[in-house]
This record gives structure tokens, sequence and C-alpha cells, in this order.
């Protein structure tokens, strides 16, 4: 069945090809090609929506992506339910579901629009002014009513199950914009054998010419002709074209970004299909086309379902076969709505008048309208839209006052004239100009290498825009390296040219008055708000935006910028350029997130690095922790144990027996070359030079401003060559560090810097029984106590692969770290393995080697520093070398600041209770007695319980920490003040001698 | 996203291959030991952040991981040139007016 609004013979679908939907829960029938809006309009729908702050009832401004009105959600199943979707842009498919958004109980009863009978409350600045006090209801109470009154639709509580592809493409011209001027100029410059892409926002290609009936180029109407070329483009090799593909922002060095549709006009997408596609396109010249947008007229009840702009209307029945109404007014300042007028009296609707604010204007369409017999009324304003629901009348005033006259009507088009998209031009970074004469911003200053062409240009007529758009798309491709074309200029045979029209409130809007005549529909901001703004001090534009909310909502203002400007200008009594234009920002029309994230999500987020041990440990039951990108093995918990249990029973058997750990995440840098002890000296406070083949010392690396930036075991392999280690978190900024030294300051020392941590996987053995552990496995290296101390490196092999093997120790005991090659690193940790089982040690995780090393007082950098800490704060003085004349922070130690007393210094802390443990982080006062806000005197670094103690155990930054030894501090919790006492960092074997086994 | 043509390899790559390493030209002093706290001062801590063209070091970690010297001008985000480390601040640039 043909819906009652369709027109037989007019417009271009195919009325065969008929697809259902519904809104509302309604059943309707529309066309294969229609928008939901044509569709919704061929059945007679104009209201679809409530707006936002008034809950005013709203149908279709538009046929196109500035549409500020006509949003709905758009559900597909649970997880895609879209909101806020442009009914004008969304294609009709096969059982498209839609629902009206922002109203309680229905559309047409909606509880909400009692704000707009209290409409007086809530002018501009009305949520700024009220809800100020008390501060803390905002958050909690304001904010979370006026959001749920002030509805944009309902996001979908499942994860989007949809994909999102990405591509990258270059190109010597890319065309922004498919109407006859993108498509004339595309077509000169693919002549020349460049690469061309052209994008288009819509289904078809075509831009105005959609509705434009009169148009004739080369022969053909115009849209065919549009269509011819497009298939012309398509054909070629060199050129790509791109529909449903919205330009949403213009970045540096012509680096422009595309959103191609490519999936939701479709009624089940297949899973190969995205969504979406996100290009990323840099282009040696950008070609700008994208038209102009008409403006509404701003009078009383301007926003009632039913009126709407003339293109929007000629565009419905030229393009789509629907009629928005039957008998329907036109209110103009503008020769354009004429053409709408004249296409719909052919069409077999009636127009009960067209009133025209101009005094007496000639133009051969006013002429032809008036020939087909329809009113026309000059010097006169539509003051009020009748109607509720839908649009009933219109009442007409001379402009300058005088008697009042209501005309019946069922639509009512409009047009004060059009804007230039001056959008991406403006994001480019280009300078508009204000044309006195049109009244309207036009682009001025380049930023970059584009143009632009036809009416974004400020470009009137059919035949100026092709040539203009022809010629521009030829020299385009010329000055990006094109050859000279063979093409001909496409020729216009008929063509419509618009004049001016107006700016501003229309009669009976004015100043003085209250009536709502919308500026900005999306946002619910009336002629009376900008005055209002004007009236309590905002003079900039940026600021009558933000207070009125003019030109922020979704459609960013594509319909109200100008009207809001003039607005304010007249009542500043300034001229429209002195105002200014606010800022054009990206995205041209909304983005989803889903494009811009595109693959990167869930495990594609960020990458994850797991050592060689990782599939053993998840087998044993590990528990991991993140570091960095690193999954650690955190704890190995048994049958029944929590992480306590687990962390003290793997601290006891290390001291006891034995235990290993992948310490494999630990940076490693190989420094070698001639000059590879010259460079430790300058990176590292400690002396190198003497330190002997084979033998390992601990590192402290400075910035220049002397605090602490990394530590690490260093080992000597040969004269020339040095295994670094660094923390896990500080491999890569250590190894930039290194690299900017190397290259920038000491470019004179031959060495080369080598990342080597993923090349070696490392397993600490440790305790009284590493020997014994590993000792079966070592060939070619005596690894006796004697031949082998302490802090000493020898290579050899370990279960026939080559090791490094350190004797080393971050927990106190004997130690050993195995490096072997990664690839053999589980295989050697599984053998290692074996032997400590025979001997009862454990697997332990990074919480063990916490605990572990704390009990030592061994630092960790970035827990125990913060960037502030010197290596005398931290009681590492000794690693200093006193003799060096140079080294990366030298000057930095002996800053004023740096050598002042009572700086802050690492201390261990115990509490007075040994069961309680201190939160790390927890702040440290000296008089627990003080008012509050209490002097802080420092703060807990690192806080565990201590199995092996017995007790609790801390490490803590405290001002002049270790003239306090034995003094009581105070820590404030919530839950009372915990008493602690200034100690030494370590709490297990103070003498050290079971390092030495 | 900004094109930064690399000076070693020859060809504008992107941006997301790069880092940005802070103001150029800025000798660390040969006796730096010897500083005093004014002249330490002004070498680690005091910066031109112009409005304008700035002189900059700039690191193409994901590429060849070499450092080099960028004229960017700070308005635009335009790069004026780039040239390797070590070589002198040019004298004029090109395309500059003044």
């Amino acid at each position: 069945m043909t819906a009652v609004f369709r027109i037989s013979g007019a417009g271009r679908l195919s009325q065969a090809k008929t697809a259902s939907f519904s809104f509302d829960g309604k059943p309707y029938s529309g066309i294969e090609g229609d928008t939901l809006a044509s569709a919704l309009l061929a059945n007679g729908v104009h209201l679809v929506g409530r707006s936002f702050k008034y809950h005013r009832p709203r149908g279709f401004l538009s046929a196109g992506a500035e549409e500020p009105n006509a949003l709905v959600q758009i559900v597909r199943d649970d997880a895609r339910k879209t909101p806020n979707v442009r009914a004008t842009v969304q294609e009709l498919y096969d059982g498209l579901t839609a629902i009206s958004q922002n109203r309680w109980p229905s559309l047409a009863f909606d509880v909400g629009a009692v704000n707009d009978l209290a409409s007086p409350m809530f002018s501009a600045g009305f949520y700024y002014k009220t809800f100020m006090w008390p501060k803390w209801a905002w958050k909690d109470l304001y904010e979370p009513k006026i959001r749920a009154a002030a509805g944009l639709g309902v996001s979908p509580e499942k994860p989007d199950p949809d994909h999102y592809a990405a591509r990258y493409a270059h190109c010597e011209v890319l065309v922004l914009g498919g109407g006859a001027a993108g498509i004339a100029a595309a077509l000169a410059a693919a002549e020349t054998g460049v690469r061309v892409i052209l994008a288009d926002e819509q289904a078809e290609f075509g831009g105005s010419l959609r509705f434009e009936s009169g148009a004739r180029i080369d022969g053909q109407d115009g849209y065919a002709w549009a269509q011819g070329a497009i298939a012309k483009l398509k054909a070629m090799d060199n050129v790509r074209v791109l529909s449903r593909t919205t330009a949403f922002g213009y970045y540096a060095q012509n680096f422009v970004g595309l959103v191609e549709r490519v999936s939701d006009h479709l009624k089940s997408p297949g899973r190969e299909l995205a969504r979406e596609r996100l290009w990323q396109v840099r282009a040696g010249r950008v070609v700008i086309a994208t038209g102009a947008i008409e403006r509404h007229m701003v009078f009383a009840n301007n926003d009632r379902p039913g009126v709407m702009l003339a293109s929007a209307a000629r565009t419905y029945l030229n393009h789509y076969g629907v009629a928005v109404g039957r008998n329907v007014g036109v209110y103009t300042a503008n020769d354009s709505a004429y053409a709408a007028a004249i296409d719909l009296k052919k069409a077999g609707v009636n127009i009960a008048a067209i009133v025209d604010l101009r005094d007496n204007p000639t133009c051969p369409v006013i002429d032809e309208a008036r020939a087909l017999g329809i009113e026309i009324n000059f010097g006169r304003a539509v003051v009020s839209a009748g109607g509720k629901l839908r649009v009933s009348s219109m009442t007409v005033q001379p402009k300058n006052g005088g008697g009042e006259r209501t005309i019946p009507v069922d639509a009512i088009l409009m047009s004060s004239g059009w804007t230039p998209s001056v959008h991406l031009f403006s994001q480019s970074r280009g300078k508009v100009a204000f044309n006195d004469d049109t009244k309207r911003f036009v682009p001025g200053t380049y930023a970059q290498d584009c143009v632009s062409v036809g009416a974004c240009n400020g470009t009137d007529g059919l035949d100026a825009t092709v040539d203009e758009a022809y010629a521009a798309g030829a020299k385009a491709a010329k000055d990006a390296g094109g050859k000279a074309g063979k093409g001909a200029k496409p020729k216009v045979d008929a063509g419509e040219s618009w004049s001016r029209g107006m700016l501003g409130a229309a009669p009976g809007a004015g100043p003085g008055t209250t009536v709502k005549a919308f500026v900005d529909f999306q946002n619910d901001v009336t002629a009376k708000d900008i005055r209002q703004a004007v009236h309590e001090g905002m003079h900039s534009i940026e600021h009558v935006k933000r207070f009125t909310t003019n030109g922020m909502a979704t459609d960013q203002g594509k319909t109200s910028n100008m009207h809001g400007l003039a607005i304010a200008a007249e009542e500043l009594g300034k001229p429209i350029p002195q105002v200014g234009l606010t800022t054009f920002r990206a995205p041209y029309t909304p983005v989803t997130f889903g494009s811009i994230v595109g693959h990167a999500r869930g495990a594609l987020f960020d990458p994850t690095r797991r050592t060689a041990t990782h599939g053993w440990a998840a087998s044993h039951g590990a528990v991991f922790e993140e570091v960095g990108h690193w999954k650690r093995a955190w704890y190995f918990p048994r049958a029944g144990e929590d992480m306590h249990a687990a962390v003290n029973r793997e601290c006891v058997t290390v001291r006891k027996v034995g235990g290993l750990f992948d310490a494999s995440t630990l940076g490693k840098i190989e420094v070698v070359g001639p000059d590879a002890a010259k460079f430790m000296e300058l990176l590292y406070t400690n002396p190198w030079e003497k330190l002997e083949t084979g033998r390992c010392r601990y590192g402290i690396m400075l910035r220049e401003d002397g605090f602490i930036y990394d530590d690490g075991v260093v080992g000597r392999l040969a004269p020339d060559r040095f295994h670094v280690t660094t923390t896990t978190g500080g491999a890569p900024r250590v190894m930039n560090h290194m690299e900017d030294y190397l290259q920038t300051e000491f470019p004179h020392l031959n060495v080369w810097l080598t990342s080597i941590t993923e090349q070696w996987a490392v397993i600490a053995v440790q305790g009284p029984k590493s020997r014994d552990i590993i000792a079966p496995l070592v060939e070619g290296i005596d690894i006796s106590d004697e031949a082998m101390p302490h802090m000493s490196v020898r290579e050899g092999k370990i279960c026939g692969v080559p090791t490094r093997l350190f004797r080393m120790s971050f927990t106190g005991e004997r130690g050993f770290e195995v490096n072997v090659p990664a690839d053999y690193g589980e295989a050697v940790w599984e053998a290692l393995w074996a032997e400590g089982q025979k001997h009862g040690a454990v697997a332990y995780g990074t919480e063990t080697m916490h605990v572990l090393r704390a009990e030592k007082g061994y630092i960790i950098v970035g827990q125990d520093t913060d960037g502030t800490v010197t290596p005398s704060d931290a009681g590492l003085d000794w690693a200093v070398g006193k003799k060096k004349t140079d080294f990366v922070g030298i000057r930095g130690l002996t800053r004023p600041d740096l050598v002042a007393k009572a700086r802050k210094q690492l201390v261990g802390l115990k509490t007075k209770d040994p069961k309680v443990v201190l939160e790390e982080g927890a702040q440290i006062v000296a008089d627990p007695k003080q008012p509050i806000p209490m002097k802080m005197i420092g703060h807990v670094t690192s806080s565990y319980w201590s199995e092996n103690c017995g007790r609790s155990i801390a490490l803590a930054l405290v001002a002049g920490g270790r003239d306090r030894m034995g003094q009581t501090l105070y820590v404030p919790m919530p839950n009372g003040t915990i008493e602690v006492e200034v100690t030494g960092m370590v709490f297990v074997d103070e003498k050290g001698g079971r390092l030495n086994g | 996203m900004l094109l930064i043509r690399c000076p070693y390899c020859e060809e504008e790559r992107p941006e997301l291959e790069f880092r940005n390493a802070g103001e150029a030209h800025i000798a660390r002093p040969t006796n730096i030991a010897a500083e005093s706290d004014d002249d330490f001062e002004k070498f680690f801590f005091i910066r031109a952040n112009p409005k304008g063209v700035i002189y900059e070091r700039w690191r193409h970690i994901h590429g060849c991981a070499r450092f080099f010297n960028a004229v960017r001008d700070t308005v635009t985000d335009k790069f004026v040139m780039t040239y390797k480390a070590g070589e002198p601040k040019p004298s004029k640039l090109p395309g500059a007016s003044k």
C-alpha cells in the first residue's frame, strides 16, 4: 500500500521496493532508498521528538546532516540501540525499529512538557543561577535529576558487539563533498592521472542537485549528470569514490579524518562487515566543496512540527516523492523558497500563501510562482505558527505592524538564506572573512594547501560553481604533480542562483518581545535568550554561546550560529564581524566512539608482555599482577591459602631453604665499546673504571638535577662490555636517557647500547640452598663461595645452554640470577624447579620479592623514591664516587636545597603494636595532638607483614629521619592514631652475613 | 597528525614515530661540577617557551632512534626545518621573511 503523502510520479525511488519499519511500536511502510524521515513524512508523521529542555513537540527541520530536531533511537537488538540518530540521515531498511526520545509516557503526551509552561523560569543561565548551593547537592542531587529530565536517548547497557575498521590513505587530491562542485573538481583532477578521493556524506551523490528540479548539465537533468559522472569516476583506477562518508575533522598538514558508514543502512549486515570505517587521509591538496546550509526564519513557534526548511520540503518531493503537507504556507526572505513552492504546486499541493519579508523583490521564480496562481505577500511577516503537535496555521502581519490574518496550513516552508559550510575550512585553521554585502562568512586567508569551491566559498549559481570547481580541481592536481588533463569541462545549460536573505530575529520576535522564536532548536535557545545573555553582560560571542548554549548541541549550530550572532550583534549595536564567529571544531557531525577506537579494545587495547615462564606460572596457580605492560606472577597460592598465607609461606621458605623467582622483566641494557667504562662513569654515580671483569656493582643513575632516576646491578663481562640491569618500569626511559647522552652530549665516546631485556630470561634462585639447587645444572663455572663470591658474574652453561650467571641477591640470602636466552627460559626454569623441589624450595612471586627486599631495607626506585630523593636521602651515599669529577647529576647534588639539613630521609618504622601493618602512603606527624591541619613530616613508602620478623615492618621518608632513631612518631588514620618507632632500614640479618652464605 | 622529516632517514614520517625531547642548543657545560648556582639554574631549569619559532630536539624513537634538531612554529605547529644533532643553529630559516 502506498503511503498517503507519497506522490506518484514524483521522486526517484522505485515504488516497487517497499520496506516495512516501526516507529514507537507502530508499523509503517516505506520504500527502499528512503531515509527514516522521508518514510515517516510519506506516512504523514511529522511529530518525532521532544525538545531537550522544554520538551516541546518537534518534527523535521531539514533533510540532511544539519538536522537538530528529529533525533531518534535506532534499535537493532539488546546491544545495538543507537541514540540520537538523525532520522534525516538514517537510511531505511526493511525491519528498521525506531523509537522517540526524551518523552514520558508518550510522544504525544509528555509530562516533561510542563517545563514549557514554566519556561519563564528556565531562561538562559537558569541552571547556573539556580543550582549553586548547597555545594554538595550539584553532584549528588541536581545534576542526576536534570540529566534524567533532559534526556538525549538511552545508552545501550551491553558492550558494542560491532567492529570498526580503520584505513590510512594517501592521495594527491582529496575532494570533500559530492555535489555539482565536488564532482566537477574530482573530474578535473582525475583526468590528470593523480590519485583522487571523493567523499560525500549522503548515500547518493549530487548534493543540491537532489532537489534542484531545473538544473541541466551537459544536456541532461542535473542529478542524472551527477550519477553518470560518479560512474565514470568509479571506473577510473586512480579514483576512490566514498559515499556515506563524512569528513569530520581537518587536521594539520592536510590530514583529514573521514568516517564511512558501512552497514548502518543494511537490514542484516554480516559479521564480515564493519559497522563503520575510519579513513585517515593525507592529501597533497584538498578541495572543499561542502555547499551551504539553508537557515530557518526566527519567529514565534517556528519549531512546531510541520515547520521546515524550504529546501528540505523540496528534497522530500523531488528525491523521495513525498509531499510534506497538503496545504502549505511559505515564509521567506530569499528567492530559493519560491522554487520549493513552485515544485510543490506543480505536484498538486496547495500553496496557501507565500509570505515574503522583502518589499518588492524581483526574480523570474517570483513571476513563475505568480503565474501559477500562488498568493504572494510582500513586506509581511509570519509572526506566529499555530498548532501544537502539528502546525495548523500561520499568523501574518505587515512587517512594521498592523492587522493580523491567520491562514490555515499544515506545513510552513521557510528560508532566510544560505550559510556557506565553512566548517572544514575553519578547522584547517583558515580565517573566514565577512562579506558585508551578502552578509555571510566566506573563506578568507588559507592556512593549508586547500581550496574552497562553490556554495561553501560563497559562489552563487550552478554555472559559476561548476566553472570554479573544475578549474580548482585541475589546479590542485597540477600543483600536486599531475599532468595536464584532457577532459572537457561540464557545460551547465540551466541552473538556479539564489539571492541573499536575512539574519537574526524576524519581525514579531525582535527586541522587546518574549515569544518563543527558536534560534537553536536542539538546545532550545530562543532569540530572547540571546538578548538576555547580552543584557546580563555577555559581550563576547564566545560568552553568549556558553551562557545560552547556542550552537553547542550535537548539530554544532549549523542552522543557528549565524542567527545567534546577528541577534547578539544587534543587541550590542556592533557590526557582525566585530562580534566575531565562534570556533568551528571537529567533529563536523557526531562520530561514534567505535570508529575512533577501531580495533583498539579488549585484548588489543594495550600490548601485554609475558615472560618465558608465564605458562608454567599459570599452570602452577600463580595469581598475576600488572606491572606496566608486563604480567608478573604475584604469588603462588596453594589449596586453601589466601594471599597472606601464601606470601608468608613463600617468605619463610626462601630464607629457610630457597625459592625461584622470575626476574625477566627487569630492564637489561648491554653497554659495549672501547669507551664503555667511561660512559658508565658518566651515567652512574659509582666508579666503574676499576671494577674487575667478572664483578658486579649496585649502580645509581641520577638525573642532572641530582635526584635518583634508576638503579640496578651492573656486571662487567669484559673490559669493554657491561651488562646493566634497570628497574622493570624504568627500562625504556633509562635506555632513552643513555641514548640521549651518548648521541648528543658524549658523542665522542665509542659505545654501543643494546636493549637486551627480552633476549634474556632471568631466573632468580635465592636462599641458603640456592647453590645446591643450581649446582647440578651448571657447566664450566666454579660456583664455590671462594671462586664466585657475592656480586660476581660468570659466563658458562646451564642445562647445556649459554648463561650469564650472576651471584647477586635482592633477598639478603645467598643468591644467583640465572640469565639464559629467552627461548630456553621455560625449560631451564623447569629443570631448576625440579632441583629446587628436592630441597623443598618454593616458586615465589613479586609480593614475596617485595617483602624480602624490605626486610633488608633494599629500596625500590619509584616506590621508596619519588623523583625528589637523593642518594644521601636514601642512605646510599656510599654509592656515589667521591673522587669523580663528572657524572650526570654531580652538579645537581650540590644545589643548596639538596645539601640542606632536615631533608626527608629514608628510615625504617616499627609500629608499637607489632600486629598493626601501616598503610603505604600514610602521612606521619611528630605531635598527634596538634590542631588540624597537622604538620606532616613524612610518609610511609613501603609496609608489609613480615612473617620472618613476626611483626610488621615499614620504610618511610621522614624529615631529618636519621637523627630521629628511636623516636616515637605518629601516623594519624581515620580509625585512630598509630604509634611508630623510627629504626634503621634493615630488619633481617643486619650484618649481611647470609649474603655470603 | 604531523609529518616530520627525519634528517637521518631523509624522509617525512608520521608524528607517531617521534618523541619531543625539549629545547635544543643547550649544551651541557664541560666542567659542570664547577658551575655556579645561577649558571646551573640557567642550564637546567630555564627554557625559552616562545610563541613562534622554537628550536627543539626530537627523537625518531620508533624509527632510526636518532636525536635531531627541529625548528617549529609553536603557533601553527608547522615544522620549518629539521637538521642533525651537532649541527649549528641555522642562522637563516627557509621562507623566513625577517
